[in-house]
C-alpha cells in the first residue's frame, strides 16, 4: 500500500468584493467552492455544478461568470463580485430591492445568480423592454417562481437604478 | 389602528436576508465538517458480489469507508415504510447501503467520509464493486407484463392493487346511449428543486446529543426516524430544517439513506459530517413521479352527462415504496375533479420497476388524474359535437350540492367530501378571461394567416390541508417581541411572512414585532410536515388559535391591572387599551412582565414583577392553579377532513405547421383557495406551479434506456424550462371560504401544476384536429403524430374546423426536426 500523497496547495489571491482575499488551495478547487468554503461567502449557491442553472453566477471583472465552471486559480488577480458585494440588508442594491418589491423569489436558492446576472445586464441595458428583460434572465434556472415576477423585478430594478443615478 | 394584515400583499420578511446572500441553506452550514460521498450502483438490477476498498485507503484525508456489513442493528435494516396501507401487500424499502442486491442505478452501495468532498470522491473512484447484473424491468409495460421481476418475492411486480367503486358502473355503462374508451399515458418527471437534498449532523460528546440539519420537508419526521434507527431517546436528538432551496415533494420522503447514515457516522466517530447531494445524485437517487398508463371507459347521455366512469391505471412506483401508495390513491380519487361521475369505479396497480423510486411531486398524482378526466371530457364533447366548456358545465357539482360526498376514501383515510366551491362561477370567470366565446373568430383569422392555433381547458379539485394536525406556539417577550413557532418546514412558501400576518392580525401587533420559526424540533416538537398544500391551512389555523389564547390571557392580565372588564379592552399596535379611552393602556410587553412573577429582576422592566414590587394577595399563589407563568399560548389544529380547493385553466397554443413546435400564446388561470392570507404569495405559488406544469407538459421526461440507465440525468439534457419557455400567466381569483377552519383557507401550493398537461393536450388537440393522448409532447412527437394522422392511423376529431390546405406538414417539407428530443 502506497503512502497517502498530500495534494499540492497553491497560493491564490483574488479580489472579492473589493477586498484582496488569499487562501492556499489545490489547483482543482472550483471558484464556487473557494468562495463558499475557503472564504465563507456562502451567498453564491451551487445548483448543478455543470454550468447550466446559473445559481453560482458571480461577476468577474464585472461580467457574469459561472463560478462552478472556473477554477479558483484562474481568478487569480481578477476582481470577483458576489451577491454579498451587491448590497446589505440595510443598504440593498437596486436589483436586490426590486426582488423584494416584486416577489421575485420564493426559496431564494437561485436568487443570487439572478441578481448578479441582472446587475451586469442593466449596466449595459439600462432600459429594457419586457421581452428583453425575459431574454436577459433566460440563462438562469428557477424552479419556484415561474419567472414572471423575476421579469418584473428586472424592469423595477431598471427604474430604481434610473431614479438613483 | 393596526393595519389590516390578513389578506394584504405584504412583502416577504425573509427576502432581505435571501437577496443579500444571507440565507443559510444546508451547505452553508458546517464549514469544516467532514464530507460524505457515496459509491452508487451503475446497474439498474444486480447482485452485489464483492466490494474492494483497498485502493481507496491510499487517499489522503480519508476518514472512513462503510459498506452494509458495517452497519449495526437497525441502521442496517431496511428503511421504514412510512405509510402502510392494507392494499400495499408487497411494500418494499431499501437498505441505507445496499445489502446484496441493487434495484436502480444510483442506489447507494458504499459510503466514504473524508476531509472534504473532493477527497471523498477521489476515494469513491478507487473503490471497486463487483456486480452480477440481472435483467432489469424498465417501463410500465414491462412491469405489467412481468416476464421479469424486480423483487423475486413480489409476483407480477405488483406492490399494490386497489379498487374503489361507487354505484353499479357496469350497469350504468351498459345502459348508456354513448360509450367511449380512451388509452392514455403520462411520462415521468421530477421535483428538481434548485437545492438538492442534504444532511449535516454533529455529535455533542459532552451531552451525548445529536443535532441534525436536513434539507427536509419534515424535521419532526427525520428526528423520529433517526432516533429510532440509532436507538436513541428522542430527547437526545434534535432536527432543524434550515433555509431549504425548494422541495416540491421530494423532501417529504424520509429518512433518505443519507439521513440515517450521516447522523450515524457523526455519532459513531464523534464528529461533524455533512453530505450535500449533487445534481446527478438528485436525478438518480432521489425520487421521480407521474408515470402512469391509463384506460378510461365512460358512458354518458345525449347531453354529455356522465352516467358511468370506469378507470383502470398502472402506476410506476419505481424500485421501492417508502411513501406507500399515496400517489396512486390521490390519482384515483382526485381524478373526479369538479364533476359528478354518476357511477365510478377506479382500479389501479402500483408496479415495481428497476428505476428511481416514486414519491409525491407537486400535485402528487392529481395531474395524472386530471389528465384522464379532462381528456375524457374533451372526448365526450367531440363525440356529441358540443362545446367543451358546456360539457364540463353540465357535469359540475353545483354550489347548492355542497358539501358533496363522493363516497370514496381519500389519501388521509377519510371521506372524499368537498367542503365548498363554486364551479360555475369559476368557469364563467375563466371563459371571460381567456375570451372563450371569441376564440372561433381568432382561429379563423389565424387560419387565414396560415397559422394553427388551438384552445384548451382543464378543471381540477385539489384536496388540501390534510391532517393529522399541526401546532402553533406563541410567546411574547417583555420587550414586546412576539415569537411564533410551528413545526412544519418552509421551502420558499413565505411562511415567515404569512404566519406573521396571521399573528399580527389576531393579536393586534405590528408585523415587525413578529418572528416566525418553522421546522425546528427544539421549538415545536409536534408536527407532521409540509406537503399536500397543507401549511397555511394547518399551521395557519393552529397559529391563529394559539394567538387567540395568548390574546385572551393578555386581556385577562391587563383587565386585572387596569381594573376593567376584558370585554372593554382592545389591542392596537401592541398596546392594550380601553375602548374609547385609549389613555388607559399598557403594552403587551408590560403584560408579559406581569405574567411571569419573578424573584430576580433582570432589567428595569422586570422589577415590576418581583415579589416586593407591589401588593399581593397572601392567600393566593403567585401563579394560579389553573395558570402558567409567561405570556404564552399554544394550540393545535386537527381537522376532521381535508379542504378542497379548485381551479380552472385555459391556454391558447400555436403549433408550427412545418416544425411542429408548440408555443403557448396565452395561459389563463382561475384559482380558488378560499380566503387568502397573502394574495401576492398565492399568486407566486400559482405562477410557479404553472411553470412546473408547462415543464411536465412540453419538455421534461425521464429517459431510461432498456438497461435502466437514465440518459438525461443532467440539466444539459433534462429540459427544465427557462424564462424563455414559460408564458406570461394571467390570473384571476375566486375566494370561496372553507367552512371547515377558523380562517376559511384552503391550500394553494400545488394547484398551479395540476391541470397543465390536460390543458396543453386539449389545446394541441384543438389546434391539430386529432386527440393527444400521451404527455409530455415534444415537437418530434407531434410531427410523428401528424404523419400517423395523415396516414389515417389516428382519427380526426369530428367537431373540428378543417384547416385550409397546406396546414399539415409533409415529410418532404422538412430537413428534420429542429428541437432536441430528450
Amino acid at each position: 500500500m502506497s503512502e497517502p500523497v498530500p495534494e499540492e496547495l497553491l497560493d491564490v489571491t483574488v479580489t472579492v468584493n473589493d477586498v484582496p482575499r488569499h487562501a492556499r488551495v489545490p489547483a482543482r478547487r472550483l471558484l464556487s467552492d473557494f468562495l463558499r468554503h475557503d472564504l465563507g461567502l456562502t451567498g453564491t449557491h451551487v445548483g448543478c455544478e455543470h454550468g447550466v442553472c446559473g445559481a453560482c453566477t458571480v461577476l468577474v471583472d464585472g461580467a457574469p461568470v459561472r463560478a462552478c465552471l472556473m477554477f479558483a486559480v484562474s481568478a487569480q488577480a481578477h476582481a470577483v463580485t458576489t451577491i454579498e458585494g451587491l448590497g446589505t440588508i440595510d443598504a440593498m442594491g437596486p436589483v436586490q430591492q426590486a426582488f423584494t418589491e416584486c416577489h421575485g423569489l420564493q426559496c431564494g436558492f437561485c436568487t443570487p445568480g439572478f441578481v448578479t446576472t441582472i446587475t451586469a445586464y442593466l449596466e449595459e441595458n439600462p432600459d429594457p423592454t419586457q421581452d428583453e428583460a425575459r431574454e436577459a434572465i433566460s440563462g438562469n434556472l428557477c424552479r419556484c417562481t415561474g419567472y414572471q415576477n423575476i421579469v418584473k423585478s428586472v424592469l423595477r430594478a431598471a427604474e430604481i437604478k434610473a431614479a438613483g443615478s | 389602528m393596526t393595519t389590516q394584515m390578513f389578506g394584504a400583499p405584504v412583502r416577504r420578511r425573509e427576502d432581505p436576508r435571501l437577496v443579500t446572500g444571507g440565507g443559510k441553506f444546508l451547505d452553508d452550514l458546517g464549514r469544516g465538517a467532514l464530507a460524505a460521498a457515496f459509491v452508487r450502483s451503475p446497474h439498474a438490477h444486480a447482485k452485489v458480489v464483492d466490494i474492494d476498498v483497498t485502493d481507496a485507503l491510499d487517499v489522503e484525508g480519508l476518514v472512513a469507508i462503510y459498506t452494509h456489513e458495517d452497519l449495526p442493528g437497525r441502521v442496517g435494516e431496511p428503511l421504514p415504510l412510512l405509510i402502510p396501507h392494507p392494499t400495499l401487500t408487497h411494500g418494499r424499502t431499501q437498505h441505507a447501503l445496499a445489502r446484496d442486491e441493487v434495484n436502480h442505478v444510483g442506489e447507494p452501495v458504499v459510503m466514504v467520509v473524508a476531509r472534504d468532498r473532493y477527497l471523498a470522491e477521489d476515494a469513491c473512484a478507487r473503490i471497486r464493486v463487483d456486480y452480477e447484473p440481472l435483467p432489469p424491468v424498465v417501463g410500465i409495460e414491462a412491469a405489467r407484463t412481468a416476464d421479469l421481476l424486480v423483487h423475486d418475492d413480489v409476483p407480477g411486480n405488483i406492490a399494490a392493487h386497489m379498487l374503489q367503486e361507487v354505484g353499479d358502473v357496469e350497469a350504468a355503462i351498459a345502459g348508456a346511449p354513448h360509450v367511449l374508451e380512451l388509452d392514455l399515458a403520462i411520462e415521468r418527471s421530477a421535483c428538481m428543486p434548485m437545492e438538492g437534498k442534504g444532511v449535516y449532523a454533529r455529535w455533542d460528546a459532552d451531552r451525548d446529543e445529536l443535532r441534525i440539519y436536513s434539507s427536509t420537508q419534515t424535521s419532526t419526521g427525520v428526528r423520529a426516524a433517526v432516533a429510532a434507527k440509532l436507538g436513541m431517546p428522542l430527547a437526545k436528538v434534535e432536527c432543524i430544517a434550515p433555509d431549504v432551496g425548494g422541495g416540491f415533494g421530494v423532501k417529504i420522503n424520509h429518512p433518505w439513506p443519507e439521513e440515517v447514515l450521516v447522523p450515524w457516522v457523526a455519532k459513531t466517530l464523534g464528529v461533524e459530517v455533512k453530505w450535500v447531494e449533487d445534481r446527478r445524485e438528485h436525478f438518480i437517487s432521489s425520487a421521480h413521479e407521474r408515470g402512469q398508463l391509463q384506460q378510461v371507459r365512460v358512458g354518458f347521455d345525449d347531453d354529455g352527462r356522465l352516467l358511468g366512469l370506469d378507470v383502470k391505471f398502472w402506476h410506476d412506483n419505481g424500485a421501492y415504496t417508502p411513501y406507500g401508495i399515496i400517489v396512486p390513491i390521490i390519482t384515483s380519487t382526485q381524478l373526479l375533479g369538479p364533476y359528478k361521475p354518476g357511477t365510478y369505479r377506479c382500479e389501479f396497480w402500483s408496479l415495481y420497476t428497476n428505476t428511481v423510486l416514486v414519491t409525491p411531486y407537486r400535485g402528487a398524482g392529481r395531474p395524472q388524474g386530471c389528465f384522464a378526466m379532462e381528456r375524457t371530457m374533451d372526448a365526450i364533447a367531440d363525440e356529441l359535437g358540443l362545446d367543451r366548456a358546456e360539457v364540463r358545465s353540465r357535469n359540475f357539482i353545483q354550489p347548492s350540492e355542497m358539501p358533496f360526498d363522493h363516497g370514496l376514501l381519500f389519501q388521509d383515510g377519510r371521506p372524499l367530501k368537498y367542503d365548498s366551491g363554486d364551479f360555475p362561477a369559476s368557469l364563467d370567470k375563466l371563459k371571460a378571461l381567456v375570451g372563450w366565446d371569441d376564440f372561433a373568430e381568432y382561429r379563423e383569422r389565424a387560419q387565414v394567416e396560415g397559422r394553427k392555433v388551438g384552445l384548451g381547458i382543464g378543471c381540477y379539485v385539489e384536496g388540501t390541508g390534510v391532517g393529522p394536525y399541526e401546532g402553533g406556539h406563541i410567546q411574547i417577550e417583555t420587550s414586546g417581541r412576539v415569537n411564533v413557532s410551528t413545526g412544519l418546514t418552509s421551502q420558499g412558501q413565505g411562511h415567515e411572512t404569512a404566519f406573521a400576518q396571521v399573528v399580527a392580525q389576531e393579536l393586534g401587533v405590528p408585523i415587525e414585532d413578529v418572528f416566525v420559526t418553522t421546522g425546528d424540533t427544539r421549538r415545536m416538537p409536534y408536527a407532521v410536515g409540509t406537503f399536500a398544500s397543507r401549511a397555511a391551512v394547518m399551521s395557519g389555523n393552529a397559529i391563529a388559535l394559539a394567538a387567540r389564547n395568548v390574546r385572551a390571557k393578555a386581556l385577562r392580565i391587563a383587565a386585572d391591572a387596569l381594573e376593567v372588564s376584558a370585554d372593554d379592552l382592545e389591542i392596537v399596535d401592541g398596546i392594550i387599551r380601553v375602548k374609547g379611552a385609549p389613555d388607559t393602556a399598557m403594552s403587551l410587553g408590560t403584560v408579559s412582565v406581569m405574567s411571569n412573577p419573578l424573584r430576580y429582576a433582570f432589567d428595569e422592566a422586570a422589577k415590576a414583577a418581583t415579589q416586593f414590587a407591589g401588593s399581593n394577595d397572601p392567600d393566593k399563589p403567585p401563579v394560579a392553579d389553573d395558570d402558567e407563568p409567561g405570556l404564552e399560548g399554544r394550540d393545535f389544529y386537527s381537522p376532521t377532513q381535508a379542504t378542497f380547493a379548485n381551479g380552472m385553466h385555459a391556454a391558447i397554443v400555436e403549433t408550427d405547421p412545418v416544425t411542429a413546435e408548440i408555443r403557448i400564446l396565452r395561459y389563463c388561470v382561475i384559482h380558488d383557495c378560499g380566503t387568502m392570507i397573502n394574495p401576492m404569495i398565492v399568486e407566486g405559488q400559482v405562477h410557479g406551479g404553472v411553470a412546473q406544469g408547462v415543464g411536465g407538459a412540453l419538455y421534461e421526461r425521464m429517459v431510461y434506456d432498456e438497461s435502466g440507465q437514465l440518459l438525461n440525468a443532467s440539466f444539459m439534457d433534462f429540459l427544465m424550462p427557462y424564462a424563455s419557455e414559460i408564458p406570461h400567466i394571467e390570473t384571476d381569483h375566486l375566494e370561496t371560504p372553507s367552512p371547515l377552519n377558523p380562517l376559511g383557507i384552503k391550500g394553494a401550493g400545488e394547484a398551479g401544476c395540476i391541470p397543465v398537461s390536460a390543458v396543453i393536450a386539449s389545446a394541441v388537440s384543438d389546434a391539430e384536429g386529432f386527440a393527444i393522448t400521451s404527455m409530455p409532447i415534444s415537437p418530434v412527437e407531434l410531427w410523428e403524430l401528424r404523419q400517423r394522422h395523415a396516414a389515417g392511423e389516428i382519427p380526426s376529431l369530428r367537431d373540428h374546423a378543417p384547416y385550409p390546405s397546406g396546414g399539415s406538414a409533409q415529410p418532404d417539407d422538412l430537413t428534420g426536426p429542429t428541437t432536441r428530443k430528450s
